[in-house]
């Protein structure tokens, strides 16, 4: 009954196909779960109802994603979602428990081990903390070096592209001889971003990657990241919990919450209508500086466990318009405008 | 006006060569919030540090006054000090997980920190605990008492660490980037008791931040650091409106919700300087576009009504 929401059928195929283009990266019902698997004396002493299995956290839970080239995916959630994990499936450091990742249309287990090989070189990722994610006892050039000299990418010296690596990350090459902890924050933030470059990657999965950062940095390290988009044509996975920051920067946004993508579509019609209460309730207490001196007003509880999720919807716990069927039923994500799918079963209420 | 219930006159402290502080006036009134905003090596949780008494060697206040209360506390014996911390003045630190002891439960803590200040039966400091849990908004907290930190979640031992900071009623709070390390949901509930609570007992309340937006919700007054100075202040609408100093026109700027979606950012270039070895005059010309020989001179603390700024070339009035 809501006109602003039209549920039609044809939306859901013209989403994928608008662009005409294959996705660079498509995960495909991809879960993931950490835990121990049991050993035979762990499995029989189950068996024999003498131990309960050990619990296993279900961090991913059936997301299907397509990047496509060019575009800046941005991934919402709060600690403990998910939001990680998933960036290290996509970026090859994590292989998933279920589901699979596609490269180009091509499944990457299905590669063979010089082109996965291959593939997973032209996924590179940058990380949250710049303090532990560079090695303290090498100096910058061996840490921006050792791989593209690894993998046989460089046609002359080595000293040269390197200048060239540390140029582009807007880093001065005469402080290449320097241990890590003689830069300052953006600086190492800088020397992570020239280390995933210098493998000439055509995909960048950016963890956090301004968050440890002040303000004044922050800023521009996004201009380099917007920079660089340009200059390589680069496509990016940009995972963040800052929605302002994800705002400016992506062409679409994913939203997850525990284990699941609950809301996904272009940045300016999620930032303009959110259709996911838990959507809308993260838009609504996002700390803006345009607002002085008004009250929060907060959505009650806290993430749950990702070791015992509740059931059927997982945010109904906290949701203000939960009706019994979202305790039972988990809600598929289905479309709701061009482009735009949201997981809520109040969409079908409404249509 | 309410009354002054911390003035702070010219504060100064230094780690040997490293002018962390150097130079900070500022007053806070009864019932009034103060949001200090700086960047990292701002000094401004050093300035925290020094009103409450905890700055560690080498660390020394070389200089100024701190008068709490009308009375100055600046040389005040430990003894002195620690009668004051927890009763009249209480802090709230970043990281829960390091101002809790993580072997003892909450019970202990609390019932301890009742007790060092009051002489009050066992009984009576356990039910108080009880009390201040329940008003941070933390669910059956006679069951929570008995718990341990690690049992609690992020947000709820912050909660924790709010309510022995509650426990005396205190007049004055020195928040550190209590909510910085929490999710957005959970800084928004955080938040809100802290306002709620602030208002029912008329507490003042200093915030020290590097967010400019959580300030803007939260404050009445802002006071932004730089480089071991503050370098403007006034009340926050006002400030984050027509700032008048360039650095923080330019922290504004470089907010991204402040710049059109997919442009660049407006960023300041360069970086913060080392408070070792700073200029003689304005310690952000070096980075700012408006700088000339002026500015090479100390810059004196100048005035504009409600508002005060460190600045030979405010910005005009009104930005484009």
């Amino acid at each position: 009954m809501i006109p602003s929401t039209p549920v039609a059928a044809d939306v859901q195929s013209s989403s994928a196909g608008s662009s005409g283009m294959a996705p660079l990266i498509e995960l495909n019902k991809i879960s993931h779960s950490f835990g121990t698997r049991p050993d035979l004396a762990a499995r029989l002493a189950i068996s024999f109802k003498l131990a309960k299995p050990a619990a296993r956290v279900q961090a991913i839970d059936g997301v299907s994603l397509a990047v496509r080239r060019g575009e800046v995916l941005g991934l919402v959630g709060e600690s403990g979602c998910g939001k990680s994990t998933l960036g290290r499936i996509v970026a090859g450091i994590l292989s998933p428990t279920r589901g699979s990742v596609s490269w180009r249309g091509k499944d990457m287990k299905a590669l063979p081990p010089s082109e996965r090989r291959e593939a997973k070189l032209r996924v590179q990722m940058i990380f949250q903390n710049p303090y532990a994610s560079l090695n303290p006892r090498r100096k910058a050039a061996d840490i921006v070096g050792e791989a593209p000299r690894v993998h046989g990418l460089v046609d002359g010296d080595l000293g040269t592209f390197v200048d060239q690596q540390f140029r582009r990350a807007g880093l001065d090459p005469a402080l290449k001889h320097r241990f890590p902890h003689q830069f300052s924050g953006g600086q190492r933030q800088r020397i992570g971003i020239a280390r995933a470059l210098a493998v000439q990657p055509e995909f960048l999965v950016c963890d956090e990657a301004v968050a440890a950062l002040d303000v004044s940095i922050q800023a521009q390290i996004l201009n380099l990241f917007m920079d660089l988009r340009e200059r390589l044509n680069l496509t990016y996975l940009f995972i963040s919990h800052d929605l302002g920051v994800v705002e400016h920067i992506s062409d679409r946004v994913a939203i997850m919450y525990l284990g699941r993508i609950v809301e996904e579509a272009p940045a300016e019609e999620i930032f303009a209508r959110a259709n996911h209460p838990y959507t809308q309730a993260l838009l609504a207490e996002v700390p803006r500086i345009e607002t002085t001196k008004r009250g929060f007003a907060a959505i009650k509880g806290e993430l749950p466990s990702p070791l015992s999720p509740p059931s059927g919807c997982h945010f109904h716990p906290r949701c203000p318009h939960a009706m019994p069927r979202c305790r039972t039923e988990a809600p598929r994500l289905k479309a709701v405008a061009a482009g735009h799918k949201s997981a809520c079963h109040l969409n079908d209420a409404a249509a | 006006m309410n009354a002054t219930v911390l003035e702070v006159r010219d504060l100064r402290t230094h780690f040997g060569q490293a002018k962390a502080v150097d130079g900070v006036s500022f007053s806070v009134a009864r019932g009034d919030v103060l949001g200090l905003v700086g960047e990292s090596g701002s000094g401004k949780s050093v300035t925290g540090f020094s009103i409450i008494g905890l700055v560690d060697p080498p660390g020394t206040i070389v200089g100024g006054q701190i008068v709490f209360d009308g009375r100055d506390i600046t040389r005040s014996s430990r003894e002195e000090m620690r009668a004051l911390r927890g009763r009249r003045m209480a802090m709230i630190f970043q990281d829960p997980m390091m101002t809790l002891n993580p072997v003892l439960r909450i019970d202990t803590q609390m019932i301890e920190a009742v007790q060092a200040h009051e002489n009050v039966s066992r009984m009576d400091a356990r039910a108080r605990a009880r009390d201040a849990l329940g008003m941070v908004g933390i669910p059956s907290p006679d069951e929570r008492l008995q718990a341990y930190p690690h049992q609690f979640s992020g947000g709820m031992r912050q909660r924790v660490v709010i309510a022995i900071a509650l426990l005396h009623r205190p007049d004055f709070i020195i928040a550190d980037e209590p909510t910085t390390a929490l999710d957005v949901t959970i800084q928004a509930q955080i938040l809100a008791e802290m306002q709620k609570l602030v208002a029912q007992n008329n507490t003042s309340l200093i915030w020290i931040t590097h967010d400019l937006a959580v300030v803007s919700r939260l404050a009445d007054r802002i006071a932004v650091m730089y480089a071991g100075r503050i370098v403007e202040s006034g009340p926050v609408s006002d400030v984050l409106a027509r700032p008048l100093h360039p650095y923080t026109a330019g922290l504004i700027d470089s907010v991204p919700s402040r710049n059109r979606r997919g442009e660049r950012l407006r960023q300041i270039p360069g970086m913060a300087p080392s408070v070792a070895r700073l200029p003689a005059g304005c310690a952000f010309a070096p980075r700012c576009a408006r700088a000339d020989a002026v500015c090479a001179q100390a810059v004196p603390l100048l005035t504009a009504g409600p508002r005060e700024h460190r600045c030979v070339h405010p910005l005009p009035e009104l930005r484009a």
